[in-house]
């Protein structure tokens, strides 16, 4: 048997399926008697509906209902729920705005959905939604975060003052005040974190089922979490017992993070479907995406670090304005506080921190987690402030980086943000990076491309992040209204082919063959005999889902804990078989074996003994071979690295080429190095494209500007660089794979690394910081002459 | 309504469309043929790609009227009928160039008619021009252009790998 098992790249078991077309995606499901639901959104930011006609519309040919948020209200409906609480700085709790599901009485961004249409087909019902007619009374909107904290903006909710949905803070103000006014030098940078439209290539879509029989629903739908959209939308919204409600998320095409949060058309199928006695099918078409997808990051902050004569860091002080959009989504007010101003600390040894907060509802589309979720902010921020001390310190980009690391054998570290690391090398990583990259042969390709006419520059970024949420109980303290524990129930068969059920979820992330790796490791059972089981209420106990990088750490321990169940009963299965103490039992490589003689049993043996026994001790023992297992990480764990970009920009047209792209990550243990470097390259393409290309750009009022993919600049073949991976490996310390995961690092860490080279390529310019995206128009200006936003202090 | 006479992957169908009925929705909703995907509404993003008379078309963009009489191949009628994967189909799972699939079938059926236009060879730069009209969320392209490369000796039965 080839090696299957830790570290092999073993290629994926889900490939043939996708490669063939035959996977099950939400929209290649149709159930019988089918109807088509088409929603009507809002075109304005900011309006009153002060009437909907609907009459026209529901006598359209094969339209069977037409339903408003006034028909939601009369069956009881409830608001979208927000899972995550946040306290302001003087501990009253943040605004909460009601959230319809269908909007009652007043817009609030552009896409909010205000009339549905359920017809025979498609066509039919979104023919019939253009015959309703709205009366809107516009009202003035806000859609940037200065304008929206201005004296006198329009109120996005009315009960909500100066739309500060919260005002936040960590760390010790007073402290970290007196270390500024003590320091050498201050370095002080403005940054905006750039609004990004996640675009998984599957736009959403939900089918819902009712049967008339039983009285049980069924929803199919692009979700990342299927457990948490039951428990939410069958507690909270339509008011469904769980064991009356199934949730199913089937093959799912990208996620990012905009696939968590129970969104609006999963309730309205679900509902209309128990009122119609007809399942209802909703897709969204990619304009749909753009407009009510939750989007991600839209940030702006100052940061200011104070430093001694010497280039030490003595102390962070930042505030930041973060955009929450026209509701709260699912865990959008942790983004900007757990997920972000923990992170500030990032590979230095900063002693003091102070961070501020300020949450903000505007008329945009609701912002929430996107790939990296706060710790690209917080990345983005660290890199090019510690860029920023570079250049006013005149001091050497790298060894600045150095002389401030948390050093190896300071682990575990504890920040003055709240996080304890429990591993790392950032020193290695960098070192390792640099070679990769030839950093040290970097100005001869800089002379080079100077006589071809081209701007050459090289940025580097040393990053951290924090992943596998997360501790119950310390996420809990923090707002958290869910604890985000992870469970398996591992099968093992009778005649030994074993059923993994996770509650993760994959969406390209591969599961199917990683979570089989770890199988084949443990049991030792061939890879092709083993299958993984996710995103179905109805057959894997409960689960929290896939995000903040946390399958393999959290719901990968647990599979490990269940197959130490399976062990442990199959030792006893086999003691009794072989007349021999449990203690003298030994399983390796697929055997249960007598200690000291010649005796073995195979697994299969013992699973055939557990189901169908001839010979077994039932009194003391249950048949089957079947164990469950829940853990609750004890801490985050902390993948880092060194990114390091290389790029040209032509000084005739501020095009920039990525030339080269190393990236050296620490995800802990690798289970699969082929999917690992996959993962990463996927993520280094999105912060490329966040870094060069991507951009919602909203009009004054709301209007959104870049709705669609020919207006929104997707990362294309040829915008980008061939990507080099590498790994530095420390081991996570507390759970036993040691893993740390994968999946986000190449989307925080790329960013300030593409920057970073940028600002190095215009260093002739004058130029200290630019804003992402860096556009060629942003590039050419500066280049002509034009004065850049940020001008050194 | 209309029909359309066409064949799908070497299957004679008749079929009556509305007249604004699309290539695709033929496609996914009366022949049940969903391993074309519809990924966007501007024609941006290839996931709908299919051959039509052997070469590669995004069958969101075109009616279905237009297909009459064509022969359209999909991403189902791609392996051998013992299922043997195609090279490109091989390649792309040799290569792990997808992830999560969904932009995979319209990523191989435009990959394939790149390398069938291209039998002098082709560059990594002609390749990631090739591929202009086809979106991947997920692999950053890396991959996808690394199996697109290996199939082409494959394709043209060279030994040789594609210069």
């Amino acid at each position: 048997m080839p090696f299957e098992g830790i570290g092999a790249s073993v290629r994926r078991k889900e490939d043939v399926r996708f490669l063939s077309g035959r996977g099950n995606y939400t929209d290649d499901i149709n159930r019988p008697g089918q109807l088509y639901a088409f929603i009507r959104r809002s075109d304005r930011p900011h309006a009153k509906i002060n009437g909907i006609d609907t009459v026209a519309a529901a006598k359209a040919p094969g339209v069977v209902a037409v339903y408003t948020g006034a028909d939601m209200a009369a069956d009881n409906i409830g608001g979208l729920p927000c899972g995550w609480q946040i306290h302001n700085k003087d501990g009253s709790p943040m605004a909460e705005p009601p959230h319809p599901v269908i909007a009652v009485g007043k817009v609030r961004h552009v896409g909010d959905p205000v009339v549905v249409v359920v017809a025979e087909t498609k066509q039919a019902a979104k023919d019939a939604a253009e015959l309703v007619v709205i009366d809107y009374q516009d009202l003035p909107g806000v859609a940037s975060l200065r304008d929206a904290i201005a004296p006198g903006a329009a109120l996005v909710h009315d009960d909500v003052p100066g739309n500060i949905c919260y005002d936040w803070h960590i760390g010790d103000k007073v402290v970290v005040d007196a270390a500024f006014a003590g320091a050498a030098k201050v370095v002080k940078l403005d940054l905006t974190n750039n609004r990004l439209i996640p675009n998984a290539m599957e736009p959403r879509a939900a089918v819902g089922e009712f049967d008339g029989h039983s009285g049980d629903y069924t929803l199919y739908t692009t979700s990342q979490n299927p457990h948490v959209i039951r428990l939410l939308m069958g507690a909270f919204v339509l008011h469904i017992p769980e064991n009356k409600l199934r949730v199913v998320a089937p093959d799912v095409g990208g996620g990012f993070g905009s696939k968590i949060y129970h969104y609006a058309e999963e309730a309205i199928v679900t509902w209309a479907a128990g009122k119609l006695r007809r399942p209802v099918k909703w897709t969204a078409e990619r304009n749909e995406s753009f407009m009510s997808d939750a989007h991600g990051r839209d940030h702006d902050s100052t940061a200011e670090m104070a430093l001694d004569a010497s280039g030490n860091f003595l102390a962070l002080r930042i505030s930041t304005l973060a955009n929450m959009g026209g509701y709260l989504s699912t865990f959008a007010p942790c983004i900007p506080t757990y997920l972000y101003a923990t992170l500030l600390a990032g590979v230095y040894k900063t002693p003091v921190i102070y961070c501020e907060v300020k949450a903000v509802f505007t008329n945009t589309v609701p912002v929430d987690a996107y790939r990296g979720a706060g710790r690209p902010e917080a990345a983005f921020l660290l890199e090019r402030l510690v860029d920023a001390c570079a250049y006013d310190t005149k001091m050497d980009r790298v060894a600045i980086r150095r002389q401030n690391f948390i050093p190896s054998d300071a682990f575990p570290y504890q920040t003055p943000v709240a996080l304890q690391y429990d591993s790392g090398n950032y020193q290695a990583t960098l070192d390792a990076c640099l070679e990769a990259a030839d950093y040290a042969g970097f100005e001869a390709r800089r002379s080079a491309a100077a006589a071809k006419g081209k701007l050459r520059g090289i940025g580097v970024s040393t990053y951290l992040e924090a992943c596998g949420i997360a501790p119950s109980a310390v996420v809990g303290s923090l707002g958290a209204r869910a604890g985000l524990y992870e469970v398996a129930n591992i099968k093992v068969h009778p005649t030994g082919s074993v059923t993994v059920y996770t509650g993760t979820h994959s969406h390209g992330q591969g599961h199917e063959t990683t979570l089989a790796q770890l199988v084949c490791e443990q049991l030792g059972v061939p890879l092709g005999q083993v299958d993984v089981v996710h995103g179905d209420t109805g057959k894997i106990p409960f689960g929290m889902g896939t995000y903040g990088s946390r399958s393999l750490a959290v719901g990968g321990t647990a599979m490990v804990k269940a197959m130490d169940k399976i062990i442990a009963k199959g030792k006893k299965i086999a003691a009794h078989l072989m007349e021999a103490s449990v203690d003298d039992i030994e399983f390796k490589d697929n055997k249960f074996t007598v200690a000291g003689t010649d005796k073995e049993k195979s697994l299969t043996d013992i699973s055939l003994a557990a189901y169908v026994p001839h010979n077994y001790p039932i009194e003391e023992l249950e048949p089957g071979l079947d164990e469950t297992a829940f853990y609750d990480p004890k801490n985050f764990t902390f993948p880092g690295g060194c990114h390091i970009a290389e790029v040209e920009i032509d000084k005739d047209t501020g095009i920039v080429e990525v030339v080269n792209f190393v990236a050296v990550d620490d995800v802990g243990r690798v289970i699969n190095p082929m999917i690992v470097e996959g993962q990463v390259q996927g993520g280094v393409a999105q912060g490329i494209g966040q870094a060069l290309l991507e951009h919602a750009v909203y009009d004054d009022s709301g209007q959104l500007l870049s709705g669609s993919m020919m207006d929104y600049t997707m990362p294309r073949a040829d915008d980008l660089p061939n990507i080099t991976v590498g790994t530095e490996i420390t081991l996570c310390t507390h759970n036993p794979l040691g893993v740390k995961g994968c999946g986000e690092v190449g989307a925080i860490g790329s960013p300030p690394a593409i920057i970073n080279a940028l600002v190095d390529a215009l260093k002739g310019y004058g130029v200290r910081h630019i804003e992402m995206p860096a556009t060629p128009q942003k590039l050419w200006a500066i280049i002509q002459g034009g004065t850049p936003r940020m001008a050194a202090e | 309504m209309p029909q359309v006479a066409l064949t799908v992957n070497g299957k004679q169908h008749t079929v009556e469309v509305e007249n604004r009925t699309l290539l695709v929705e033929l496609l996914r909703e009366k022949l049940g043929l969903t391993g074309t995907h519809v990924g966007c509404d501007t024609s941006q993003c290839g996931a709908c790609v299919v051959h039509v008379d052997g070469v590669s078309a995004k069958s969101c963009t075109m009616l279905a009227l237009q297909a009459d009489g064509t022969s359209v191949l999909t991403i189902e009628g791609l392996a051998a009928a013992d299922g043997t994967l195609h090279p490109m189909q091989e390649m792309f799972r040799e290569h792990h160039a997808l992830q999560c699939g969904f932009c995979t079938p319209g990523m191989v059926m435009s990959a394939i008619d790149l390398v069938n236009s291209h039998p002098q060879g082709m560059t990594e730069k002609q390749i990631r021009e090739g591929l202009e009209g086809n979106l991947c969320r997920c692999t950053g392209y890396h991959n996808i252009v690394k199996a697109i490369a290996a199939a082409w000796p494959l394709m043209h039965g060279k030994a040789a790998a594609a210069e």
